[in-house]
C-alpha cells in the first residue's frame, strides 16, 4: 500500500464526512439549547431538494446568462431556506404548543419524506430536469502542496472548506463568546438563566432555526458537490448517523468532526474495499487504528482545553495514541491475508459505536442537563 | 434620619386560592442586617422574589432610596443594587465559576462584535479574585461549579451578586445547606459586607442565628407581618410565639389512649441524601400500638428521608428499623408492606396516586397483585369495583363516578383515596407524613378522625408533620426533628407551642427535672 | 366540595370530544394536503375521489385496504404498547425486519403439518422482533440509555444485517436467483386465504386477535397493570413495589413481538411468500402515526390502521387517475400526526374544551438522564 493510496482516502473521508458534521453541527445547536432534535434526516433531505430547485429555477429565469457560480450560490440559499423553515416548525411545535419533542421531529420527518418525494414524483422526474453541475473543485496554492497534509485538507469543494470553517466557528462561538455562554446556559439550567434576564424561550427558536440552517447545507452538499440532481431519500440515513456522530462528539463541534470524519473513512474504505484496492482485514485495522488515534487527539484537545470533566488520565491518553498508530502503521506495512468479511459489516460501524456510547461503555454521554423539558416561567 | 435603603408599602403577592403577602410593610435600613423570621409557608421568600423581579406584587409599592421603582425582571433588580442568592442555587453546574458570574452581562474583550465578541475570562477572573480579597470570599474562577462544596458553591452566589453592583443583598435560608462551621464563615462574610456599606436582608426560620447575626427582626405569619423587633427587646419564646401564632389549636376528639407493645422501633438511623449528606444523624424512635407518635419540625430538617427509609424507598446507611421485632431495615418496598405497613406519602402526586389513573385502580396500586384484585394473573374487574364503591362511599370520596382519573379530584378528595386504600388494609402502623397539607378544613377533620379511629383499633401510628397545631390535636407523644437529629420526645401534656416552636427552631432544652 | 352527579348529556360531551379531536385533526390535515394539491395542479375532490374509490370502491379495493392495514395494526399495536410503558420504540421497522427473516427461515427450512407450521412461523416471527428489541430494553433498564436512539440505530443495522442475509452467499439467500431474495416458504406455512382466489389472507385475523390480546393484556392481567403503572408513575410504580427495570425490558419485548408478527404476516400472507429488498420500509415512522392517532389504545389503533390502510390502498388509483404521486399521503399523515399531538392547534381552531384527560405520554423527559 502506497502513501498515494492513504492519502486519497484520508481525502475521501474528508469529503464523505462533510454532510455529516454539517448534520451532527446542526443537532448540536438544537441540543445545546435543550430541543431534542431526530429530525435532522428531514432538514437534510429538505435542504438536498431545495438545494437542486433553487439553482435550476434560478439558472432557468436568468435565461442561462449568469455564471454557473451564482445558480450553485442560489441552490445553497435555497437549501438553507428550505431546512430552516422546517425547522422553525420544529420550534413552533415543541417550543410554543410543548408537543413532546421526540413526536415533532417525527413529525418534521414525515412531513419532509412526504414533501420531497411529492415533488420529485410530481414534478422534478417526469420532466427530466437536470441540475446545474456541481461546485467545482479548488485547490488551494501553496497550501495544498504541503506534503501529505495538503492534498488531503486543501484539494476540495468549496463547502468542505465551509464546513471546516463552521467546525472551528461553532467551537469558538460555543464556548469563548457570549452567545455560546448563554447558549449553553439556557440548555443546562434555564431556570438560572431566566433570572439572569435571558429569554429562554427566543433563544430556544433562534438556535433550532440556525441549526436547520446547518442542516440545510448538509444536505445541499449531497446535491451540489456530488452526484448533481436530487434523488428521493437520498439522505439515506445520514441525518441519524449525524445524530450518533453529534453524541459520540460529546456535544461539541471539533468532536462532531472527528466522529463524522471516524464515520466518512468507514464509507471511503467501504468504497475502496468495492474496488479491490483494500483488503478486508487491513480495512479493518486502518479503520481501528485511525479510530483510535483520532480519539486519543480529541480527548488531549479537550483535557488541553480543560473542558469536560472526564477524568481520564494522561497516560491513558498516550497509551490509546500509541496503540492507534502502531495499528496504522501495521496497516500500511504489513501483507494482509485476505480474508472473507462481508462489505456491509463495515456500515455497521457508526450505528454500534453510537450504542456503545449511549450505554456508557465508550465514556459517558451527557446531554445539556435541561434538554427535552419545554420550559415554563414560574 | 436618611431614606431606607429599600422600603416596600403594603405589599400584597396573591396566587391562585392564595393570599402569599398580605399587606406587608417593610424596611431595610442602610448597613443593617434585618432578618425575615417565619415558619415555611409564612410568606417569606414570594416577598423577597417580589422584591427580586421574578413575580409582579398585586397591590402595594417599592422604594428604592426614598424614590419609587417599578420592577419587571431580575435585570431592573440588579440595576437597582439589589441581588439574591436563592435557596436554590441558580448556578449552572457544568459551567465554571468565571462563567456563571458573567452569563447574563458578560465581559469582553477584542473587536466588539457583538454577542460573538470573545470572552475576557481573565478580567473577571481578577475582578472576581479582588472581590474575594477584600471579603474573604475566596472562590476559584476557573473551578467548575459542579466540583465545589455547597458551602463554596453559596459563596459564588453571593460574589455574583456583588459582581453585578449589589448593595443590597437577599440570602434566602442561606445556613440550611451548611454545616456549623460554614456558617459561621458566613456570618463573618456578612459583617465584612456591613463593614463595606452593603445592606443585607436574611430569611430564616432559625430563632438562634437570627438573635446572633441581626440588626433588626421582622416577624411574617400566614403572609401578614406579626411583629418587627430587635434582639435586645425580645427572647427566643418570644419569636417563637410571633412566628406560630396564638391560633385555637383544631379540637380532635379523642379519648386517652392506650398504648401497648412497640410495634415499631427505629435505632440510630442514619441516611445519606443525594448529594451524599448525613440528613438523618442517627435517630430512635419507638410507636407503640394504638398510639400516636408525632414528629414535629419545620420541614427539611430530615423528615422526608427518615420517612422514606423506613418504608423501604431510600438506602440506610446504618442503623436498624424493626416491625414487631423483624427487622425490615433495606427491604424492598413491597415486603415492607406486606409486613402490615401503610404509608400516606408526602408528596401525593409523586408516590401517592397515579393521576392518570381512575380511582379504582388507584384504590387497589399497593395490593393489586393478590386476591380478591387477582387471581393467577388475572385481574378481577369485578371485585376492583366492589372495592372502589365501597371505599369511595366509606371515606366520602366526592367524584362523578369511581373511573374518574385521579387527576381531576380536588386535593382533598385526591388525599381520602390514598388513605382510603391505605387504612382499609389490615394494618399494624400508620405512616403518615404531611397527611393534610394543603387541604380544605372539610377533609383536614376527616383525615384527623380517622386517623384517631386506627389508632383506637390498636394501630401505631406515626405521624410526621411540620402542622404544630395537627400535632398538638392529634398526637400522644410528640418528638421534634431538627438538623436530622431528634431533639426531645415528651407526652402530649407537656407539650406547648413555644416549647416545641422552640425546639423545632433548633434551641436545645437545658436538662430539666423530667 | 361535591360535584354534579354524571348525567348523561355530559358523558356524551365527554366522549366525543375524545372522538373529535382526532376527526379534526384528519379532517384539517386533508384540507390542507387539498391545498398542496391545488398548487401543483390538481382538482382535490378528483384526487379524493380517486382515493376513496381506490380504497373502498370494489371487492378488490377492500381487500387491498384490509391487507395494507393488518401491518399497521400490529405495529401500531407494538408502538402503542410501548408508549403505555412509558417507552418510546422507533424499532419497529427492525423489529419487523427480525420478525420476517425469523419466520421466513421458519417457513423453508421446514415441512410441517399447517396446523403447526403456520403458529411455528409465526412465534419465530414474533421471537425474532421480540430478540431485537430487547436490546435496547435492557440498555435503557441497566445503562439508562434512551430508547429513541438506539432503536433507531437498531433499525439500521437490521437493514445492513438482513440486507447481508440475502446478498450473494448470505446464509438466507436462495440459491439459483439472481435477485437478492429467499427462497418462498413451504405450502404449509402459507396463511389460508379468506376468500378464495383473493389475496386477503389470514393475516388480518391475527392482526386483530392481536389488538383484543393486547386489550387484554393491559387492562385484565396483573403484568399489563405494572406496565402502565411503570409508564403513567415510575415514582408511584416504584413505590407500590414494581420492578420498574424488568418492567422496561418486557415492555419493549412484547413490543418488539408485535412488530415482529407484523413482518411474519407480510412474508406468510402475501406472494411470493419470501423475503427480499425493499420491503416493508418505511412502516417505523407511519407506525408512530398509527399509533398517537389511535389514542395509544388498541381499538384506536385498529381503526386508525383502517384509515392509514385505506390511504395506501387507496393512493395507487388516484395517482393512476389523476397523475398526483402518492407521497401526498405521506404529508396527510404528517400533518395528521402534527394535529393529533398539537391538539391545542385543533381546539384552538374548533374551540373545543379541554377535558382533563390522560395526554400521550411524556416520553422526552427521560432523555437527559435525571429523573
Amino acid at each position: 500500500m502506497d502513501t498515494v493510496f492513504f492519502v486519497g482516502i484520508l481525502g475521501l473521508a474528508l469529503v464523505k464526512a462533510t454532510p455529516i458534521a454539517f448534520g451532527a453541527m446542526s443537532g448540536l445547536m438544537c441540543e445545546r439549547s435543550g430541543v431534542i432534535n431526530i429530525a435532522i434526516e428531514g432538514m437534510m433531505l429538505m435542504g438536498a431538494m431545495m438545494a437542486f430547485l433553487g439553482s435550476v429555477l434560478f439558472d432557468d429565469l436568468t435565461g442561462g446568462n449568469m455564471p454557473q457560480a451564482a445558480s450553485l450560490v442560489v441552490g445553497l440559499l435555497a437549501a438553507m431556506l428550505g431546512a430552516g423553515l422546517i425547522a422553525l416548525l420544529h420550534a413552533v411545535l415543541s417550543i410554543h404548543y410543548k408537543v413532546d419533542q421526540i413526536i415533532s421531529g417525527t413529525v418534521i420527518n414525515l412531513l419532509a419524506i412526504g414533501i420531497t418525494n411529492f415533488t420529485a414524483n410530481a414534478y422534478i422526474d417526469p420532466n427530466g430536469i437536470a441540475g446545474v453541475g456541481v461546485f467545482p473543485v479548488i485547490t488551494i496554492p501553496i497550501l495544498s502542496k504541503i506534503p501529505f497534509i495538503g492534498p488531503i485538507f486543501f484539494d476540495h469543494a468549496p463547502l468542505v472548506y465551509l464546513m471546516l470553517i463552521m467546525v472551528a466557528l461553532l467551537q469558538y462561538a460555543l464556548f469563548k463568546t457570549p452567545w455560546g455562554l448563554r447558549t449553553r446556559a439556557v440548555g443546562e439550567h434555564p431556570r438560572a438563566a431566566d433570572t439572569v434576564g435571558i429569554n429562554v424561550n427566543r433563544r430556544r427558536y433562534i438556535n433550532v432555526t440556525l441549526g436547520g440552517l446547518l442542516a440545510g447545507l448538509g444536505g445541499a452538499f449531497l446535491v451540489l458537490e456530488s452526484v448533481g440532481r436530487f434523488q428521493k431519500l437520498m439522505t439515506t440515513g445520514r441525518g441519524f448517523i449525524a445524530l450518533a456522530a453529534m453524541i459520540f462528539g460529546k456535544w461539541t463541534s471539533v468532536g462532531a468532526l472527528g466522529s463524522a470524519y471516524l464515520f466518512g473513512l468507514s464509507e471511503a474504505l467501504g468504497v475502496r474495499l468495492q474496488l479491490g484496492d483494500v483488503n478486508e482485514l487491513q480495512a479493518l485495522a486502518l479503520l481501528i487504528g485511525l479510530g483510535l488515534a483520532l480519539l486519543a487527539l480529541v480527548f488531549a484537545g479537550l483535557k488541553l482545553l480543560r473542558r469536560g470533566t472526564d477524568k481520564r488520565p494522561t497516560r491513558a491518553i498516550g497509551i490509546v495514541a500509541i496503540a492507534g498508530l502502531a495499528l496504522i502503521g501495521a496497516a500500511l506495512f504489513i501483507n494482509w491475508p485476505p480474508v472473507e468479511i462481508p462489505i456491509q459489516f463495515l456500515g455497521l460501524l457508526p450505528y454500534v459505536v453510537t450504542i456503545l456510547v449511549l450505554a456508557g461503555f465508550v465514556g459517558r454521554a451527557i446531554p445539556p442537563a435541561a434538554i427535552g423539558k419545554p420550559y415554563e416561567k414560574a | 434620619m436618611s431614606d431606607p435603603v429599600l422600603r416596600l408599602a403594603g405589599v400584597s403577592k396573591r396566587f391562585p386560592g392564595v393570599l402569599a403577602n398580605d399587606n406587608v410593610d417593610f424596611e431595610l435600613a442602610k448597613g443593617e442586617i434585618h432578618a425575615l423570621l417565619g415558619e415555611n409557608g409564612a410568606g417569606k421568600t414570594t416577598l423577597m422574589n417580589v422584591v427580586y423581579g421574578l413575580y409582579k406584587h398585586d397591590e402595594g409599592q417599592i422604594f428604592i432610596n426614598g424614590q419609587e421603582v417599578e420592577i419587571h425582571d431580575p435585570n431592573d433588580a440588579l440595576a437597582q443594587g439589589i441581588g439574591m442568592v436563592h435557596q436554590h442555587f441558580m448556578l449552572v453546574p457544568v459551567m465554571t465559576v468565571a462563567e456563571n458570574l458573567m452569563l447574563g452581562h458578560e465581559t469582553t474583550r477584542g473587536p466588539r462584535l457583538g454577542s460573538l465578541s470573545d470572552l475576557d475570562d481573565k478580567k473577571v477572573a481578577e475582578d472576581v479574585k479582588e472581590l474575594g480579597e477584600v471579603h474573604g470570599l475566596a472562590v476559584n474562577p476557573g473551578a467548575l461549579v459542579q466540583d465545589l462544596s455547597v458551602g463554596a458553591q453559596q459563596r459564588v452566589e453571593i460574589v455574583k451578586a456583588l459582581y453585578r453592583g449589589a448593595d443590597v443583598l437577599i440570602l434566602d435560608e442561606p445556613t440550611a445547606v451548611l454545616t456549623p462551621q460554614e456558617a459561621e464563615e458566613l456570618f463573618r462574610v456578612m459583617h465584612s459586607l456591613i463593614a463595606e456599606g452593603k445592606s443585607i436582608i436574611f430569611i430564616t426560620h432559625k430563632l438562634k442565628e437570627v438573635l446572633e447575626i441581626a440588626d433588626r427582626i421582622t416577624v411574617l405569619r400566614d403572609g401578614k407581618v406579626a411583629g418587627t423587633t430587635t434582639p435586645s427587646e425580645t427572647s427566643e419564646s418570644e419569636l417563637a410565639a410571633m412566628m406560630v401564632g396564638r391560633d385555637v389549636i383544631l379540637q380532635v376528639e379523642k379519648k386517652p389512649a392506650h398504648p401497648g407493645e412497640p410495634v415499631m422501633k427505629i435505632q440510630d438511623l442514619q441516611v445519606r441524601d443525594q448529594r451524599e449528606q448525613m440528613v438523618v444523624r442517627g435517630v430512635s424512635l419507638e410507636v407503640r400500638a394504638g398510639e400516636i407518635l408525632g414528629v414535629a419540625g419545620v420541614q427539611g430538617n430530615g423528615q422526608r428521608q427518615l420517612v422514606e427509609a423506613i418504608t423501604g424507598l431510600a438506602h440506610v446507611e446504618d442503623g436498624h428499623v424493626f416491625v414487631d421485632g423483624k427487622e425490615i431495615t433495606n427491604l424492598k418496598p413491597r415486603a415492607i408492606t406486606e409486613t402490615g405497613i401503610a404509608h400516606v406519602p408526602e408528596d401525593r402526586h409523586k408516590h401517592g396516586l397515579v393521576l392518570a389513573y381512575p380511582l379504582d385502580e388507584n384504590l387497589m396500586l399497593q395490593t393489586y397483585y393478590m386476591p380478591p384484585f387477582s387471581k393467577r394473573t388475572f385481574i378481577q374487574p369485578k371485585a376492583v369495583k366492589e372495592n372502589a364503591e365501597r371505599l369511595i362511599k366509606e371515606y366520602d370520596v366526592r367524584t362523578p363516578s369511581i373511573t374518574t382519573h385521579a387527576g381531576s379530584l380536588s386535593g382533598g378528595n385526591q388525599q381520602k383515596v390514598i388513605v382510603a386504600r391505605e387504612l382499609s388494609r389490615d394494618i399494624r402502623l400508620l405512616i403518615a407524613n404531611q397527611p393534610t397539607r394543603g387541604l380544605d378544613v372539610g377533609s383536614i377533620e376527616y383525615i384527623h378522625r380517622r386517623i384517631v379511629e386506627k389508632r383506637d383499633e390498636g394501630v401505631g401510628v406515626l405521624l410526621v408533620s411540620s402542622e404544630l397545631d395537627e400535632i398538638l390535636g392529634l398526637a400522644d407523644r410528640i418528638a421534634v426533628m431538627f438538623a436530622g437529629e431528634i431533639l426531645a420526645v415528651m407526652p402530649a401534656s407537656e407539650a406547648t407551642k413555644e416549647r416545641l416552636g422552640l425546639l423545632m427552631a433548633g434551641v436545645q432544652e437545658t436538662p430539666a427535672a423530667d | 366540595m361535591a360535584t354534579a352527579e354524571p348525567t348523561r348529556s355530559s358523558r356524551w360531551r365527554g366522549l366525543l370530544s375524545r372522538v373529535a379531536v382526532p376527526l379534526l385533526a384528519i379532517f384539517t390535515a386533508l384540507l390542507v394536503s387539498a391545498v398542496v394539491l391545488v398548487i401543483q395542479g390538481t382538482n382535490p375532490i378528483d384526487a379524493y375521489s380517486a382515493l376513496g374509490e381506490g380504497a373502498f370502491g370494489s371487492q378488490t379495493a377492500i381487500i387491498e385496504t384490509l391487507i395494507k392495514t393488518a401491518p399497521f395494526i400490529l405495529a401500531g399495536l407494538g408502538i402503542a404498547l410501548a408508549f403505555r410503558g412509558g417507552l418510546f420504540n422507533i424499532g419497529v421497522q427492525g423489529q419487523l425486519f427480525m420478525g420476517s427473516a425469523f419466520s421466513v427461515w421458519v417457513g423453508y427450512t421446514f415441512e410441517l403439518p399447517a396446523i403447526i407450521h403456520i403458529p411455528l412461523a409465526l412465534a419465530a416471527g414474533m421471537l425474532g422482533g421480540a430478540l431485537w428489541a430487547a436490546i435496547p430494553g435492557i440498555l435503557k433498564a441497566r445503562n439508562g440509555a434512551h430508547e429513541v436512539i438506539t432503536t433507531i440505530m437498531l433499525n439500521f443495522i437490521a437493514s445492513i444485517v438482513i440486507n447481508w442475509s440475502i446478498s450473494p452467499g448470505g446464509p438466507l439467500r436462495a440459491p439459483r436467483t439472481v435477485v437478492p431474495e429467499t427462497l418462498p416458504v413451504h405450502e404449509t406455512a402459507r396463511l389460508p386465504v379468506l376468500i378464495a382466489d383473493s389475496r386477503l389472507h389470514a393475516g388480518v385475523i391475527v392482526a386483530l386477535i392481536a389488538a383484543f390480546a393486547v386489550y387484554w393484556l393491559l387492562w385484565r392481567t396483573v403484568s399489563g397493570f405494572e406496565i402502565r403503572t411503570v409508564g403513567a408513575n415510575p415514582s408511584a410504580a416504584r413505590y407500590a413495589g414494581i420492578n420498574v427495570g424488568y418492567n422496561i425490558v418486557l415492555t419493549m419485548m412484547l413490543s418488539g413481538a408485535l412488530a415482529g408478527l407484523g413482518g411474519a404476516i407480510q412474508v406468510l400472507g402475501l406472494e411470493p411468500y419470501n423475503f427480499t429488498i425493499g420491503f416493508n420500509v418505511g412502516l417505523g415512522f407511519d407506525s408512530i402515526a398509527v399509533a398517537v392517532l389511535g389514542g395509544i389504545h388498541p381499538l384506536g389503533v385498529v381503526i386508525s390502521a383502517f384509515l392509514f390502510g385505506a390511504m395506501d390502498a387507496g393512493s395507487r388509483l388516484m395517482q393512476l387517475r389523476t397523475k398526483v404521486p402518492i407521497d401526498i399521503v405521506t404529508i396527510t399523515q404528517g400533518l395528521i400526526l402534527a394535529f393529533v399531538a398539537a391538539n391545542v392547534i385543533i381546539r384552538q381552531i374548533y374551540r373545543i374544551r379541554a377535558e382533563t384527560e390522560e395526554g400521550p405520554v411524556k416520553l422526552s423527559e427521560l432523555y437527559g438522564g435525571e429523573d
